[in-house]
């Protein structure tokens, strides 16, 4: 078991009961009627990983995701938990559009599903959304994902309107005239390849705005998909001075640069995304974030598009790559097995600082928790399979890719919602 | 060669000198008074336009033509793509006619890849986006040959919009290969960030960029790729980029004066520089159906020409 929140890192029985964490110890005795499991050497128990930047497409975008096939995609790749970004259509920007979004996961009943409601209204940017009234409903943050906040103005009233709820404004950062119609990262291989590119200050300076304005109002700011090393140096900037800003950064941004732009396929469109896949010093800053604790959390950014529309020039596909089924591969992968973090604190990106930045139950198996449990297998060979995938779509540049680390199955509230194929004998 | 001509990125030094080389003799048949080999007969090539053009697309017919093709022109509004089919149904349904060859223009960088891609038909690219213009860097490096007799080792100063410009990538890519002296000169705005990594000088002075060239090409200004102010004015812009006939005297004594065109007579160069004795800008254009023919020749597998 590897609990960081409890300090907890060796072998531990766990005692489940009517969902939650009952006890965890050294040789719990075991009654008669409990079921037991024996999990062999190599596996490792951990709070449920919670992938606080998703887009689950649903109400509107059904063709791309729906609330039941991204859940299934989040438990297929460890997550017992999701928070979805309001971009959908309508906006969540209402109670109504928060209450359907958790109809449709009761009725998955698979990951819990943590709605994020709109900063402003129909994200136009002009006037607040009801925040209250979307709190109420269940929306533990409010962002304008897929575009900043759109003003100074408005993001200093939302930050301050939060401060009752001591709840997070998530940004987009990216200073929408610099990016102009930018589709890839402002650098050598977007220059050879002929594609307008987006420079890093496009977000690094929405970064320091947004980490000035919460240093003004004492809000609480979180910097989404964090790509270049300028907005990290903001972000330390930012804690260096006592402001409460917390960032997370994806996996392909830690993993891919836009050299991938040119080959192997030469513009293929799953590597079109934003922030764009930046280049290798800004991969090597996120790297060094991770390992030194100035990146909080490892998302996804979950984003599906169907293949209809990533079947057309670079230039007019939409930005975005799944990410919920490859994520915990690619973490162990590319950072653990590497040395780059250990897995505590691998379980801390994934699991508790999401909890703590969201304010949400989990990152933690102490007692009387919700029994959100991820099994991993830290040496599962894994080869990548987008046509095998849960998620609807099938948007990734990791297809065929051969990974080292896996997860061995996903329980939700103590009931076990996947287990992978590989470990069927294991019988939770 | 390969399947595709996709770039000049994909083409080694050798196959470069193959295809001056083939042009040289595509050159003679063009002095003939039947201008007409069967070499192609048989093959249908389609030249597929989704941009406007007029030199481009009456070069490679006219090269298709004189190679005995049976050629088709289709040429795409852009506007009507917006709401029509998609590139890959466009392509895959003239793909099931069984074309040998298309000839594809296009406003998104990439465009030719995802085609050669899907398409079992040879790709060319007659220019994608702001990416590559292959035949037309080709049939610049010819023009220089034919001049210099030789391109390595020849200053080669390009000159104006660099950024949006698939005419200098391509340019570029060929020249460095082939070991010349590249020096790039424009606004700031209008460098494509990087761009020395591949082997060139960049100056915002013309002057000195000019300095002892043998080659002056000179680029568009490129309005219809431009949103936001990358220049003042064009005024300002001819002022400090034109290429005047005071400029040409910092070259060579023998300097050519090139331009992909279309001109911009007055905004990128002066129309007395266009006209007058260095330029070779018609002769760009004489050359580019004898390489044109010899890209076509060679893709087609180089059987005899007679």
């Amino acid at each position: 078991m590897v609990d960081p929140a409890n300090g907890r890192d060796g072998a531990f029985d766990v005692l489940i009961e009517e969902g939650r964490v009952a006890r965890v110890g050294k040789d719990l005795p075991a009654d008669a009627g409990t079921t037991v499991v024996d999990l062999a050497h190599g596996f490792v128990i951990c709070p449920g990983l919670i992938d606080m930047h998703v887009h689950l497409r649903e109400p509107g975008q059904e063709h791309k995701e729906t609330v039941a096939s991204g859940t299934a995609a989040a438990v297929a790749g460890g997550f017992t938990a999701v928070a979805c970004m309001p971009n959908t259509s309508p906006v969540n920007d209402n109670a109504g559009v928060t209450r359907f979004i958790l109809q449709k996961a009761a009725e998955a009943n698979l990951a819990r599903v943590y709605p994020i409601g709109a900063v402003s209204r129909g994200q136009l940017g002009e006037q607040l959304a009801d925040i209250a009234e979307l709190r109420q409903a269940g929306c533990v943050a409010v962002t304008d994902d897929g575009r900043p906040v759109a003003t100074a103005l408005l993001m200093r009233r939302a930050l301050e309107y939060t401060r009752m709820f001591d709840m997070p404004v998530i940004e987009h950062c990216e200073e929408q005239t610099l990016k102009g119609d930018g589709v890839a990262h402002e650098g050598f291989h977007a220059s050879t390849l002929g594609l307008r590119g987006i420079p890093n200050e496009a977000e690094s300076i929405m970064a320091l705005r947004d980490i000035s304005l919460a240093e003004l109002t004492g809000g609480v700011v979180h910097v989404a998909h964090l790509s270049a090393r300028q907005s990290l140096d903001a972000v330390r900037y930012g804690k260096a001075r006592g402001v409460r800003v917390t960032c997370e950064v994806t996996p392909h941004h830690f993993v891919l640069t836009d050299e991938m732009l040119g080959a192997p396929v030469p513009y293929d469109t799953n590597t079109k995304m934003n922030p764009p896949l930046r280049e290798t010093a800004d991969r090597d800053a996120i790297l060094q974030g991770l390992a030194d604790g100035a990146v909080d959390a490892i998302a996804t950014d979950h984003a599906p598009h169907h293949y209809d529309e990533k079947h057309v020039e670079f230039d007019r596909a939409p930005f975005g790559i799944t990410g919920l089924e490859t994520a915990v591969s690619l973490c162990f992968d590319r950072l653990v097995h590497r040395g780059l973090i250990s897995l505590t604190r691998l379980i801390e990106l994934l699991s508790v600082n999401p909890a703590r930045i969201l304010r949400v139950p989990g990152g933690s198996l102490e007692a009387g928790a919700p029994a959100d449990i991820t099994i991993l297998a830290p040496d599962l060979a894994v080869t990548v399979s987008a046509a095998r995938m849960r998620s609807k779509s099938k948007n990734t540049p990791f297809d065929g890719w051969r990974l080292r680390g896996g997860v061995a199955a996903t329980i939700v509230g103590g009931r076990t919602v996947y287990v992978n194929a590989e470990y069927q004998t294991l019988a939770l | 060669m390969k399947k595709d001509l996709l770039g000049i990125a994909e083409l080694s030094r050798e196959e470069i000198y193959s295809i001056l080389d083939t042009a040289e003799a595509m050159r003679e048949i063009g002095q003939r008074p039947i201008k007409k080999v069967p070499t192609l007969r048989g093959k249908t090539i389609v030249n597929l336009f989704y941009e406007p053009s007029t030199r481009t697309r009456t070069s490679f017919e006219i090269a298709e033509k004189r190679l005995s093709a049976d050629t088709l022109n289709i040429a795409v509004a852009t506007s009507s793509v917006v709401k029509g089919e998609t590139l890959a149904d466009t392509a895959m349904n003239i793909e099931a006619m069984a074309p040998d060859m298309i000839v594809l223009r296009h406003g998104s960088s990439g465009a030719c890849h995802l085609l050669a891609r899907i398409c079992r038909s040879r790709i060319i690219n007659a220019g994608d986006g702001m990416h590559e213009h292959p035949t037309q860097a080709l049939l610049d490096a010819f023009t220089i040959r034919q001049h210099k007799q030789r391109v390595e080792g020849v200053k080669v100063a390009i000159i104006g919009d660099l950024l949006h410009s698939r005419v200098l990538r391509s340019n570029v890519l060929l020249l460095t290969k082939l070991g010349a002296d590249v020096w790039l000169s424009g606004p700031p705005t209008l460098v494509p960030p990087g761009i020395e990594r591949l082997g060139v000088r960049v100056s915002s002075s013309v002057d000195e960029a000019v300095a002892d060239a043998d080659v002056i090409m000179m680029l568009r200004i490129q309005q219809e790729r431009m949103q936001g102010a990358f220049f003042p004015s064009l005024r300002e812009y001819f002022h400090v980029f034109g290429m005047t006939a005071e400029r040409v005297k910092r070259a060579r004594p023998d300097v050519i004066i090139m331009h992909p065109g279309p001109l911009n007579r007055g905004v990128e160069i002066a129309s007395d520089v266009a006209d007058g004795p260095f330029s070779v800008i018609l002769e760009q254009v004489a050359n580019g159906v004898a390489v044109r023919m010899a890209v076509l020749y060679l893709l087609a597998g180089g059987a005899e020409v007679d």
